[in-house]
């Protein structure tokens, strides 16, 4: 292929923007906490740039060294980084189920909305509002009527009103590519399936869905990153436990006596992000065969 | 004697009966056909040929029961162009090649097969036969964006005949190529038409392609449209006709015709007008 040979040549110099783009915030942290005033800068006592205390602003490597230091002062206790990849691995799992909730439904709405013009009418208004609702709203009315669910052996978990509510923020993104991308084929291509005497599923399965996995990953990407800030946020706001959202919030009153604690939860809430979006990026690779019509970026 | 009278003629392969066809949009109204009537027979090369707008895509889109007429009837091989269309009894190809990108050229010429449920080795087969046909032996594992215009074009016209059709409509599918692949094209056509033994209707605005691949040329003139004349080309069957015919006389006698049938009568006066 003949864009294939310039990713390539352009990786050393792709993977040195990256590296930049890491090292330039961390330069900036240090150097205003070199040059700053210790008190900050206020302005009419408006608080403009924060204070430069080791308490307030703990070094980067501070962060970074706290990170491989045991993650309390019981004898025993494992070092941080395990405790955060632990918590994030907890959040991952219900982020996941989320997401998947969130595409499948989002999916269906869009497949809803292609299909009938009266839904798409009926529907779209709805979708959009409901992500106006805020998430902390939604968090206890959705515990609460899961409390109420019982069929048999099957109980309610919190976890599961947790996923329900990165479902909700996921399923939107999706919802609103899909229909994007579901109407995306060209005249002549539809006219084309016409022809073929194909019945509405038969022309979804053969053009419509191979034809919106360009408009379809960066909504997954989207819906990704949705899930895990929804599942942050609704694990603070239901109060699971084990999970990152609930560490950040507990270390954050640790601040007081180790600074440097509160940001190994917030590296585990990147980790996070980084690996969900990396997920997709993988469906994008896998999927790459219907994604020849786009420029290589 | 008795068997003739129960056997009915062969029907045409297209029978266009005083077809109008009006569009509407709010209280605008455009008549882009006007009383149509034109048949094709079996295994016969008819062009639709006439300045844009003059509705021949349209007439084409009927045939095919993408749009329906606003009067008159269309049949194709005798039924109703919808049963005709579901019994997939035409092959089609369009100006722009669309091909699904995602797609190989394999895959591509093998969508209509595999949509109605043919068997893989069967066909694996019929793709290896249209691959052939059309001289992409070597391409069948490429993608679209792999090939040039003309190839695709000839994968577009590999995929329209996948299921051995009996009538074949084209709207403009050399439009968007250069002269000399056009030309090669063409060639290619009436090579594949003689192969194949079916009817075409080819929709043009080139008289020289008109004249070289058809039997007849039926020219339109524009809103409402409506056909002005049909002119019977005498240039032989198409198996004889190869790339020499361009160079004689009789083709651009041909040519001259249709162009005359093309500017009417007052092809002076317009000429007059433009050069004031």
């Amino acid at each position: 292929m003949k864009s294939g040979a310039q990713p390539v040549r352009m990786l050393p110099a792709r993977l040195l923007w990256g590296l930049g783009g890491v090292l330039v915030p961390v330069l900036a942290w240090e150097l205003y906490k070199a040059l700053g005033p210790a008190e900050g800068v206020t302005i009419g006592g408006v608080p403009l740039l924060p204070r430069t205390t080791d308490l307030a602003m703990p070094h980067t490597w501070t962060m970074l060294a706290r990170l491989f230091a045991p993650e309390s002062s019981a004898s025993g206790a494992a070092p941080m980084w395990t405790a955060v990849l632990q918590a994030a691995g907890f959040t991952l799992g219900i982020a996941g189920a989320g997401w998947l909730i969130g595409a499948v439904v989002g999916l269906g709405l869009a497949m809803l909305m292609q299909r009938f013009r009266s839904a798409n009418s009926a529907m779209l208004p709805w979708i959009i509002l409901s992500q106006t609702v805020p998430l902390i709203a939604i968090a206890p009315l959705v515990r609460r009527w899961g409390s109420q669910l019982e069929f048999g052996p099957f109980v309610w978990e919190n976890w599961m009103s947790v996923a329900v509510i990165a479902a909700y923020l996921a399923f939107f993104p999706v919802a609103v590519g899909a229909l994007r991308g579901f109407s995306a084929p060209e005249k002549a291509h539809e006219d084309l399936m016409h022809t073929y005497a194909l019945g509405w599923w038969q022309t979804f399965l053969r053009l419509r869905l191979p034809a919106s996995v360009p408009y379809l990953l960066p909504a997954l990407r989207l819906a990704a990153a949705s899930a895990v800030v929804g599942t942050v946020v609704a694990e603070v706001s239901i109060g699971l436990r084990g999970g990152i959202g609930r560490m950040i919030v507990e270390f954050a009153a640790a601040a007081g006596g180790d600074p440097g604690k509160p940001w190994a939860p917030i590296f585990g809430a990147v980790v996070l992000g980084l690996a969900a979006v990396g997920f997709v990026a993988l469906i994008g690779v896998l999927l790459r065969r219907y994604r020849r019509g786009e420029q290589a970026v | 004697m008795n068997e003739a009278t129960i056997h009915p003629p062969a029907a045409a392969a297209v029978e266009v009966t005083g077809v109008d066809r009006i569009f509407r949009s709010g209280r605008d109204e455009v008549q882009a056909l006007s009383g149509v009537s034109v048949s094709v027979a079996a295994g016969e090369f008819v062009s639709l040929i006439g300045p844009s707008g003059c509705g021949k895509s349209t007439l084409m889109r009927l045939i095919a029961d993408l749009d329906a007429p606003s009067s008159g009837t269309i049949s194709v091989f005798g039924k109703s162009a919808r049963q005709a269309r579901l019994d997939q009894d035409y092959g089609i190809a369009f100006q722009q090649a669309g091909l699904l990108p995602w797609r190989s050229v394999r895959g591509n010429i093998e969508l209509p097969l595999q949509t109605h449920g043919a068997a893989a080795a069967k066909r694996r087969e019929r793709v290896d036969e249209l691959l052939a046909m059309v001289g992409l032996e070597d391409f069948g594992e490429h993608y679209p964006d792999q090939l040039s215009g003309g190839m695709q074009q000839r994968v577009a016209i590999a995929r329209s005949l996948a299921e051995s059709p009996k009538l074949l409509l084209m709207d403009e599918p050399f439009g968007a190529l250069d002269e000399m692949t056009r030309e090669r094209m063409q060639n290619e056509l009436i090579r594949i038409c003689a192969e194949t033994g079916c009817a075409v209707v080819f929709v043009t605005h080139s008289i020289p392609e008109a004249v070289f691949l058809s039997d007849r040329v039926v020219v339109m003139s524009p809103r409402p449209g409506e056909i002005r004349d049909i002119v019977d080309i005498t240039l032989g069957a198409a198996v004889g006709r190869g790339a020499g015919l361009r160079e004689e006389a009789g083709f651009y006698d041909a040519i001259r015709l249709v162009r005359e049938a093309l500017h009417g009568t007052e092809p002076a006066a317009v000429r007059g007008a433009e050069t004031r």
